[in-house]
């Protein structure tokens, strides 16, 4: 074990998987110069240009030149930038890399992993700071991972570069500097799938990702001073995600609420809720609660931005609403 | 800017124009093939056809090896029977049916067979060019002899993909023949009255490649420049772009009856169709019409019996709606579902 950070784990990842396959490689803007956020730093001097490859501002054609290279037996880590960016690559995403396996009758693979920094950070704004995860979600053909501790962003990671289908990979940008034991070992996995349970609880149910893990245990401590004792779910994968984890959970404590960056307004926890719903409504003592952010562009301007941010207080608030029934 | 000038057609090895001419032939009694089955309502969704086009498949295809791999587009029957592709697999895989190269979950607009490097066609107008330049690119990675075709229409010129890819093959120099199929039309449109500038040839060619021009129609002259280009690219040389001009002789799909083109215009391009052109040649060069005739006949029987045969043949197994989705995540089949 070593303290690394989110950021240092996803480099590893890389490097490790790298040495073991040379077929793996990774493409995008400025990775030469370690990437913007420096989660590609040193590679180039150990894979040297042609494995760590510096391209044009082209996102269309990284994406489906990654989609070509995949096809005839490469590994493509490709890296974004910006979730933002991705946009410009959505018919290379959506239409080719996701489809390609299905609509020439599994005669290809496309094994590439697509690495999105996303969320709010560091005043951003509209176009630097979305969480669009659940639109992937919606995608046949896609795997869509949102890891939260430095540990899990190393094992899934190098478990999405194994993937043989597409893997949108999300990585919050606040998450970069975050802290935590990882393992060294070369073999580590983190298998795409199952969830985490992050804390252990009896009363109240909050299944979140990404960067809100963070958040939620945060309200959690709160929550404890209050007599509540949450559990919280980090589901870590979000298609497929782990029903049997939320279920159990729920069954346990009978109340459940979804936290997520992301605009609450067809979000992904809409289907978490949707689906427990469906299946468990039996069970639940209190109406189920999403908390997302309001259906508003990002802004700059710090209050305005803090504005949208899901934060401890609000998940307090709700899980006490919650205990009321 | 180089030009056909030094590649008159009629230097051309008679056997050659020969197998050339059957290539052609074949490709026509495909799309006649498929082009009834549509109006008949056995092929379902859109057909493009793409006759008319045929010298430009035969004449590029010809000089490529079963490795070296291609990408075409929605109009890409040709483009497949000329790499190697089994017409009866694809007549199946347009008939929706098992065995079809796709098992039917494809169509027209989705052939592809990796075993002879058909890497796919693409319903997205030109999508299939990231993805031949990222062929190319994963190929040389992989330190691997390979050079990789990109064919796309006139009407690709104008997306955002025709820029970024042609940059990103010189910027990487990969091994790679762009193709661009100039049929006059952008679906029902002019291209001529789409696009700016100086065409095709010119944005190549202020990207860093160099740029020819070809008689499309005459399948002799294709095949000589780009038995001169393929070495050059195989050797190193970077990547390359040829416009064929050409003309579509039918419709955007099976069922357009094109009325938005000079009639008068059109019906003379018949006179020049790549066929007619190259049986002439064929005549010149000594071939019997009986030698001709037998060609024309295998070809239309061979396409008859592969249609024949997709219409007999079944349906896919419902549970392959959800196989060859994703290893995990995929939906469950059930068979009571």
């Amino acid at each position: 074990m070593s303290v690394i950070s989110y950021q240092e784990a996803g480099c590893q990842a890389v490097a490790e998987e790298m040495r073991r396959d040379p077929s793996v490689w990774a493409l995008g803007e400025d990775l030469g110069r370690g990437g913007v956020f420096g989660q590609y730093r040193g590679l180039i001097d150990e894979f040297g240009p042609e494995r760590i490859a510096d391209t044009p501002i082209s996102e269309a054609t990284i994406m489906g030149a990654s989609v070509g290279a995949a096809l005839v037996g490469t590994r493509p880590v490709v890296e974004m930038r910006f979730a933002d960016f991705a946009l410009c690559a959505v018919d290379e995403m959506v239409n080719q890399a996701a489809k390609a396996r299905f609509m020439f009758g599994g005669q290809a693979r496309v094994p590439m992993v697509i690495r999105q920094p996303s969320g709010m950070w560091r005043s951003s704004a509209a176009q630097h700071s979305q969480s669009l995860e659940a639109w992937y979600t919606h995608i046949p053909g896609l795997v869509v991972a949102a890891p939260y501790t430095p540990a899990d962003n190393k094992g899934l990671l190098k478990s999405a570069i194994r993937c043989d289908d597409p893997v949108i990979y999300i990585e919050h940008k606040d998450n970069w500097a975050l802290e935590g034991e990882v393992p060294d070992d070369d073999d580590f996995l983190v298998p795409l799938g199952p969830a985490r349970l992050a804390r252990e609880g009896a009363d109240v149910t909050l299944v979140t990702w990404s960067k809100m893990v963070g958040v939620a245990e945060q309200a959690a401590e709160l929550a404890a001073e209050k007599g509540i004792d949450m559990e919280i779910v980090d589901l870590r994968t979000l298609w497929p995600w782990d029903q049997d984890m939320v279920f159990a959970s729920v069954e346990k404590t009978k109340r459940l609420m979804v936290v997520h960056e992301a605009v609450q307004v067809g979000g992904f926890g809409a289907e978490i809720a949707a689906t427990v719903a469906e299946h468990m409504a039996h069970v639940l003592v209190a109406p189920i609660r999403r908390l997302g952010a309001p259906r508003a562009p990002i802004s700059y301007a710090k209050p305005l931005e803090d504005l949208l941010r899901i934060t401890p207080a609000k998940i307090l608030a709700t899980a006490l609403e919650q205990m009321q029934r | 800017m180089p030009n056909d000038a030094a590649h008159p057609s009629h230097n051309i090895d008679r056997d050659r124009l020969v197998d050339l001419y059957r290539t052609m032939r074949r490709i026509r009694a495909f799309e006649e093939a498929a082009e009834k089955a549509s109006l008949d309502g056995l092929v379902g969704g859109a057909v493009h056809l793409s006759i008319g086009q045929e010298a430009v498949a035969a004449g590029v295809c010809a000089n490529l090896r079963r490795t070296d791999q291609i990408t075409t587009t929605h109009r890409g029957h040709g483009h497949c029977i000329a790499k190697g592709t089994d017409p009866g697999a694809m007549m199946l895989e347009l008939f929706g049916k098992e065995g079809g190269t796709c098992g039917g979950k494809g169509g027209s607009m989705h052939i592809a067979d990796f075993e002879v490097g058909m890497l796919g066609a693409n319903g997205v107008v030109a999508a299939g060019i990231p993805i031949a330049v990222g062929a190319a690119h994963g190929a040389k990675l992989m330190g691997e002899d390979k050079v990789v075709v990109c064919f796309f229409g006139d009407g690709a010129i104008n997306r955002g993909p025709f820029m970024e890819g042609l940059n990103w093959a010189t910027v990487f120099k990969l091994p790679v023949l762009f193709v661009c199929e100039q049929n006059g039309f952008a679906s029902t449109t002019h291209s001529d009255a789409v696009t700016g500038g100086g065409g095709a040839n010119a944005r190549a060619e202020s990207l860093g490649l160099e740029a020819y021009e070809v008689d499309g129609n005459d399948v002799a002259a294709v095949d000589g420049l780009v038995g001169d280009l393929i070495p050059r690219i195989r050797g190193g040389g970077g990547p390359m772009f040829l416009s064929a001009r050409t003309y579509r002789l039918k419709g955007h799909t099976s069922v357009d009856p094109a009325l938005y083109r000079d009639q008068d215009h059109a019906a003379a391009q018949w006179d020049v169709d790549p066929l007619v052109r190259a049986a002439g040649e064929l005549r010149r060069l000594g071939l019997a019409d009986s030698d001709l005739a037998a060609i024309d006949s295998a070809a239309a029987g061979e396409m008859a019996r592969v249609a024949e045969t997709a219409e007999a043949a079944e349906t896919p197994a419902l549970q392959h709606a959800f196989a060859d989705i994703q290893d995990i995540g995929a939906p469950v089949w059930e068979s009571s579902s």
